[in-house]
């Protein structure tokens, strides 16, 4: 693999940040305002939370796209709680119940996928198209399709609501992403999901139970879409079955894919899908900012992805 | 004398850089069935692949039925007449058995509908000819292995095959499906069509061959008429040995002989898995090297994955360290105290994007917690030590697997099952494709751990390492253990006699087939 190929890999999405901030800070007015990072940020809140739970999926070597959907279930849920639909509760419990159930719920989807996966060795694609296509239903069933308008600022808090002066989501993402990377790189469970990516047959003549790995990697994923379905909610003020997390399963792979982590598994980082989801915002909230059509800045996000795919080819050659 | 169907001559084929083939050459005659046998690496499938066009040759002359001969795809190989029938049938399962025969070339009507009429009839009496009988109109999936390789052969002889060229056709089938596939073979050569016959059962060989093929290396170390050449002969030349020089040499770095043998520690009873292993016996002793030999497709590797549970065997007992096992998986084989290297580095051993460090203590991480944590200094202290002990060279303990030797990432894997103070070492050809230095140095590294008192089963295709390395060695043959020796006074001869089943009775004679001139 030639050395520039391998540098570019490795800290190409860190440069291309940095070239993007000295570019707008040029070129865009009015960009080194707190406003402008906070836009940004909120942006990416969500593609991060869900992107942490995918990476460490495709460090397995395997892949989920059933997060949009699980989302999707999860922000429907939730405001049957505190809104004291299902049945009366105190607010705050109210709130405390619809936080932690409809995660609980989400994760309990991700061991679907995971049984699904390793009890019928069915590839993780198909797998967990089962739920892309049948949790949006169920997401939709559960509120008869209806849109659920609440205003609840104690529940909407976790979106909007700012501690030191940043936006208490993005405090969220954060705290995912120094746990996962954390878990990822320090323990050994990080390490056997790298070794189940890397060579799963070795792995298994090895002890790792590689089984129990794969469960583990795609409840955390339905987990994490859980987080991001509740703060989607939170920022709109409503649920609607049908609109949460669409399309955040190909946002996701695309963060993690140009963030640098290989997606035949074996080699992951956390902090570059957060570099990779920060990139591809940014280069949107760039060509938006000078007067670019979305529909153009789409395409440019696809010609990322390409380059990244093309940079983990390399390696190969 | 006839001019052959096929002549390759001084065919040559490397893979990057490393020669696969090196003037290999083989004829066949019209209605003729030869044998072509050899070790694994030998270069047969490499071999066969230039013929049917899968892989394109370096150089050497192909010449087919009279003209020069090169093959763009198996296809174009097909089309003028090469068949190949793989092991793994390439046959669409849910397709009917008429449909498959005529995959492709369907007989049609007028506005391109299928003439089914045409296809069924056909289809059938083209089997009934090997006396098949099927309903050609049910998925092919519905009948065993053998009718589906016999609807591949029919599908051959459809397309006017002159040659037809059979992959081990036999390794997945019971003895009555063998004896149905071999009539058909025989049935082939009535018919005028010629067949390269791959395989490593000596009997079926005896039984339907006219000539044989002995490849070594990526060469032709010999070609004879079947009935000239013993089991015996056979085996030796495969594994290029004299007969008259198969004594010890002392070339191999096994010093000594055993220090004290203990107790038993594994034994391994009526050892079964499908049609691979029918019946294989094993048992180690602490201290001890056992050796298991066996050639290719003997199932020396089943039954090591077995005792070892990486695969499931469906009959069989299994003592270790004096419990009766039924471990589920590795991880409680692992538990037990049994380690395991694979044969196959690459695709089972290492992890290539992972370290040095993380390699070595995969298996024992989970013991190398504080509180859940990876305990990182923990982890060094162990790799640093066994990279000392052991020799194994590299940049550090974070340097990448991949970019070491083979013999160090051999070393390493090694130490993966040493950290965890293992009883039993099973270790699967451990010193192959290894430079001849780390060769040296991991035999005798095997001798110091039986010294301290592990068990170790080593398998090789090595004889020398066998006889020279093993206190005891187990033969297998075709899923059954037919021999235990000890060490004293061992020969390679031994050995070869066994895995060739060349003994006084010689049975192709009864088998009807000509005796030796």
């Amino acid at each position: 693999m030639p050395d520039r190929a391998l540098f570019f890999q490795r800290y190409g999405v860190g440069l291309a940040l940095v070239l993007l901030i000295l570019f707008n800070l040029a070129v865009t007015p009015n960009f080194a305002t707190s406003q402008t990072l906070a836009v940004n940020l909120t942006q990416v809140c969500t593609i991060v939370i869900v992107g942490v739970g995918m990476t460490l999926v495709i460090a397995t070597g395997g892949i989920d796209l059933s997060v949009g959907s699980l989302m999707a279930i999860a922000g429907a849920m939730s405001p049957m709680f505190f809104t004291g639909q299902l049945f009366p509760v105190p607010l705050y419990v109210g709130i405390a119940l619809g936080i932690v159930f409809p995660i609980i719920i989400a994760g309990v989807f991700g061991l679907f996928n995971g049984w699904l996966i390793t009890k019928f060795s069915i590839q993780p694609i198909i797998a967990t198209l089962v739920l892309f296509i049948a949790g949006r239903g169920i997401a939709q069933v559960s509120t008869n399709g209806d849109l659920q308008v609440f205003k609840v600022p104690e529940f909407q808090a976790i979106a909007i609501g700012r501690v030191l002066g940043v936006p208490f989501q993005v405090w969220i993402m954060l705290v995912i992403v120094a746990v996962a990377a954390f878990i990822l790189h320090r323990t050994v469970f990080g390490k056997q999901v790298l070794a189940v990516g890397g060579n799963e047959a070795a792995a298994r003549l090895a002890g790792v139970p590689a089984t129990r790995v794969k469960y583990l990697v795609y409840l955390i994923c339905g987990l994490c879409s859980g987080v991001a379905g509740l703060i989607v909610i939170a920022m709109n003020s409503a649920a609607d079955a049908n609109l949460i997390g669409l399309g955040m399963e190909l946002d996701a792979i695309a963060a993690v894919v140009v963030g640098g982590t290989l997606l035949s598994g074996g080699r992951a980082t956390i902090v570059g899908t957060l570099l990779g989801a920060l990139v591809i915002q940014l280069v949107r909230y760039t060509l938006l900012a000078n007067g670019v059509p979305d529909p153009a800045a789409l395409v440019v996000k696809a010609g990322l992805i390409v380059l990244a795919v093309w940079l983990q080819r390399q390696e190969h050659n | 004398m006839t001019t052959p169907l096929l002549s390759m001559q001084a065919i040559s084929k490397s893979f990057g850089g490393i020669p696969a083939l090196s003037e290999a050459s083989l004829e066949v005659m019209p209605a003729e069935i030869m044998a072509l046998v050899g070790q694994n690496g030998a270069g047969k499938s490499t071999m066969i692949k230039i013929l049917n066009g899968a892989h394109a040759l370096d150089s050497g002359t192909i010449q087919f039925d009279g003209a020069p001969w090169t093959a763009g795809s198996p296809q174009q190989a097909q089309r003028a007449g090469i068949s190949t029938i793989f092991q793994e049938i390439n046959l669409i399962g849910y397709r009917s058995v008429a449909e498959n025969i005529f995959l492709g070339r369907e007989p049609r009507r007028a506005f391109g509908l299928l003439d089914w009429k045409k296809i069924n009839e056909e289809a059938a009496s083209l089997l009934a000819r090997f006396d098949v009988k099927v309903d050609v109109r049910a998925p092919l999936e519905l009948y065993s292995t053998a009718i589906q390789q016999m609807v591949a052969i029919a599908r051959a002889v459809s397309f006017a095959a002159r040659l037809v060229i059979m992959d081990e056709p036999t390794s997945s089938l019971d003895e009555a499906e063998v004896t149905v596939l071999l009539r058909t073979v025989t049935q082939l050569k009535a018919e005028g069509v010629s067949v390269l016959f791959v395989s490593h059962k000596f009997d079926e060989l005896y039984k339907v061959c006219d000539r044989v093929t002995i490849m070594r290396d990526g060469k032709t170390v010999a070609v004879t008429p079947m009935a000239d050449i013993s089991k015996l002969e056979l085996v030796a030349s495969m594994l290029g040995r004299e007969l008259d020089e198969v004594q010890k040499k002392g070339a191999t770095a096994f010093k000594g002989s055993a220090g004290k043998i203990g107790g038993e520690l594994l034994s391994a009873k009526g050892v079964a898995i499908g049609h691979l292993v029918r019946d294989a016996d094993v048992d180690v002793r602490s201290g001890e090297i056992v050796g298991l030999a066996g050639l290719l497709g003997s199932g020396r590797t089943e039954t090591a994955r077995a005792i070892f549970a990486a695969d499931q065997r469906s009959a069989g007992d299994i003592t270790f360290d004096g419990v009766t096992t039924n471990f589920k998986g590795p991880r409680e084989a692992i538990a037990a105290g049994m380690g395991y290297c694979s044969e196959d580095r690459k695709s089972q051993g290492i992890i290539p994007g992972m370290t040095v460090a993380e390699n070595l203590t995969l298996a024992l991480m989970p013991a190398l917690t504080r509180s859940g944590l990876l305990d990182e200094a923990k982890q060094r202290e162990v790799v640093e030590r066994f990279i000392k002990e052991i020799g194994i060279k590299c940049a550090g303990p974070n340097q990448k697997i991949r970019e070491l030797s083979g013999g160090n990432q051999q070393k390493v894997l090694l130490a993966r099952w040493l950290c965890m103070n293992p009883k039993l070492l099973i270790l699967d050809e451990p010193t192959r494709g290894i430079d001849v230095g780390a060769k040296a140095e991991i035999q005798a590294l095997i001798r110091r751990l039986a010294t301290d008192g592990l068990g170790v089963l080593m398998i090789s295709s090595e004889l020398e390492e066998i006889v020279e390395g093993a206190d005891r060695v187990f033969v297998l043959r075709e899923g059954r253990t037919v021999g235990e020796f000890n060490h004293e006074n061992l020969t390679e001869g031994d050995i070869m006699r066994a895995m060739a089943h060349d003994d006084a009775e010689d049975k192709r004679h009864a088998d009807g087939a000509p005796a030796r001139a």
